[in-house]
């Protein structure tokens, strides 16, 4: 009899219902991957966890509720106050936050577990425990703790609590290298003591997986990040995964598994949609970019700026006006105040439309919900293939807020640390209108080239106040 | 259930994984990344499973600090995917497609 016969759902009822739940999230991911179906889908994996929910509270003999209730209370009042209040701009790091504490849970459980292990084993009621349970304990805890820290790091970096730039320090990778191996070792050790696991090493192996995950997220810089995010719920998924196996549970395997294996997927074409191999993003850290990236901060380089009334001359006498929407937009909340901008344009006949790097802002497809809000059309949204040939034959380009997406650098400089990243090409329109705060660099911490060059114009301003700016302009003209 | 049943499961959800995500478009990775994040969530029967047979101070506690977070991140997870989804389907008419009002 395993030690963990209690934990086994015990009526088949209780599994019947775990097929529909795990149904519901294979059905809910699938209908995740089109845009006419996305927001069913959603729902659908809700339901489908609230049905897994139910089930695991039928569970012969689950007492304790008033915990239960208490945890469950805490958590669905933070969840759901913490979305809530979040705003658009700020969803990359609550999704980290969520990967973390989901990270969090796995390691918490598998430390539970380890103690329910040793405490049947000083009462006798087994011998040792069981290596197919004690495996996936192992596992859980060591990529629960990692997925915890490094999503924590990794909100920190996209909150801005912690500078976005690589954090590098020498003999990194070699201090990696030892604590992975310290790790395992751990682990060995309390396999092979499976009769009297040393609690103290489990809760050693706890704190050096999370000293890990804090190393390995730290020098990775901030324009990387979505990546990353999107491989640590995939870890997350797998630790979960390990969980159910710990705890006979079906339902955990199947979701953790189906995370983990559709969330490696995402993954790399995430990292594909950014040139980047996974490899990359995690060990080459953007190189020793600070200094790399096109001169040092220190000189001063030549270049034009204008106001908001050349600006609207200059949109409003121009065959055509492509905007370039980054990060800087989502800040200042600027959509609606740019789609103000493009109406005054389309009144005087001149054509508008929006060109989307697949990772404006600072996740892929974050440009694309910012400005569906503000109801600009959705066929003037092209995407960075589409608008790229055009480019020439455009009449005005006007990046606000974005920046690394527009780096000529990353075509003309094969030494730049973005080297190879696809950029949307504004400097090969005729003019370039910049808005922007200062000439400060942009996440991936290098210099812009296209600031410095002849055709570009920067309006220093906030992206919001330059754009109402340029709207009541245009329209005095 | 035997650790072979167990493993037959896994390695069929692995492969069920890989086939879902096949060609997502760009503007869909966030919010897709957001709600399997929501999906890896379930942990938190775990946490109930801890709890709801927990006989020793410490165990309730982590357990219970294991729900909390469980519930964080499914309740979290789904309502800002759901946010960021809403966003979409909000995009006017002129593509006729069924769009956001189809379903139910």
């Amino acid at each position: 009899m395993s030690l963990l016969a209690v934990l086994e759902p015990g009526g088949s009822g209780a599994t019947a219902l775990y097929i529909v739940a795990f149904s519901l999230f294979i059905i809910g991911v699938r209908r995740g991957t089109h845009p006419t179906t996305a927001k069913q889908g959603n729902l659908v994996a809700a339901f489908g966890m609230a049905v897994a929910v139910v089930a695991t509270l039928l569970l012969d003999g689950i007492g304790n509720w008033g915990l239960i209730a208490l945890g469950l209370g805490v958590g669905t009042a933070v969840g759901v106050i913490a979305s809530v209040r979040v705003q658009m701009t700020e969803m990359p790091q609550m999704v980290a936050l969520y990967n973390g504490v989901g990270g969090g849970a796995v390691a918490l459980i598998a430390w539970a577990e380890i103690r329910h292990g040793i405490a049947e084993i000083d009462h006798g009621t087994i011998a040792s425990i069981p290596l197919d349970t004690l495996i996936p304990v192992l596992f859980a805890a060591v990529v629960g703790s990692v997925s915890f820290w490094g999503s924590n790091i990794a909100f920190a970096k996209l909150q801005d609590l912690i500078p976005t730039r690589p954090l590098a320090m020498p003999g990194q990778q070699v201090v990696n290298v030892i604590l992975l191996i310290g790790i395992v070792a751990a682990c060995i050790n309390i396999a092979i003591n499976n009769d009297d696991p040393n609690q103290a090493i489990f809760i050693a192996i706890l704190i050096a997986a999370g000293l890990l995950g804090n190393l390995v997220v730290l020098p990775i810089g901030g324009a990387d990040m979505p990546v990353v995010i999107s491989l640590l719920n995939a870890f997350t998924g797998l630790s979960a995964a390990a969980a159910g196996f710990a705890l006979d549970n079906v339902a955990l395997i199947v979701a953790g598994t189906l995370v983990g294996s559709s969330g490696t997927i995402l993954t790399m074409e995430m990292a594909t949609a950014m040139n980047r191999s996974v490899g990359n993003v995690l060990f080459a850290g953007f190189g020793g970019a600070p200094a790399g990236g096109g001169g040092g901060s220190g000189e001063e380089r030549p270049h034009t700026s204008i106001g908001a009334q050349d600006a609207a001359i200059k949109l409003a006498y121009a065959d055509s006006v492509v905007v370039v929407p980054g990060y800087g937009l989502a800040v200042a909340q600027a959509q609606h105040a740019i789609k103000e901008v493009a109406d005054e344009l389309e009144k005087r006949g001149v054509p508008v439309s929006y060109a989307i790097h697949p990772v404006a802002g600072r996740m892929p497809g974050h440009m694309n919900v910012l400005l569906a809000e503000a109801d600009v059309p959705y066929e003037q949204l092209k995407e960075m293939e589409e608008i790229n040939p055009e480019m020439p034959r455009t009449g005005v380009a006007v990046v606000v807020g974005a920046n690394d997406v527009t780096n000529p650098a990353a075509k003309n400089d094969p030494d730049s640390p973005i080297a190879g990243m696809p950029i949307i090409e504004v400097s090969e329109a005729q003019q370039v209108i910049v808005i922007k705060r200062s000439l400060s660099p942009g996440f991936a911490g290098i210099d812009n080239d296209l600031f410095y060059e002849p055709n570009t114009s920067m309006l220093f301003a906030d992206a919001k106040q330059a754009a109402a700016d340029i709207a009541a302009e245009i329209q005095q003209l | 259930m035997d650790l072979m049943t167990e493993l037959t499961i896994f390695v069929l959800a692995a492969f069920v994984g890989f086939e879902v995500i096949s060609k997502v478009p760009t503007t869909l990775h966030t919010p897709l990344m957001s709600q399997t994040n929501a999906i890896h969530g379930i942990v938190m029967l775990g946490g109930l499973i801890v709890v709801g047979y927990a006989n020793d101070p410490l165990e309730y506690t982590i357990g219970t600090i294991a729900i909390a977070f469980g519930a964080i991140n499914i309740v979290g997870g789904f309502m800002v995917t759901d946010r960021m989804l809403g966003m979409f389907s909000k995009k006017p008419k002129p593509k006729a497609e069924a769009d956001g009002k189809g379903g139910k």
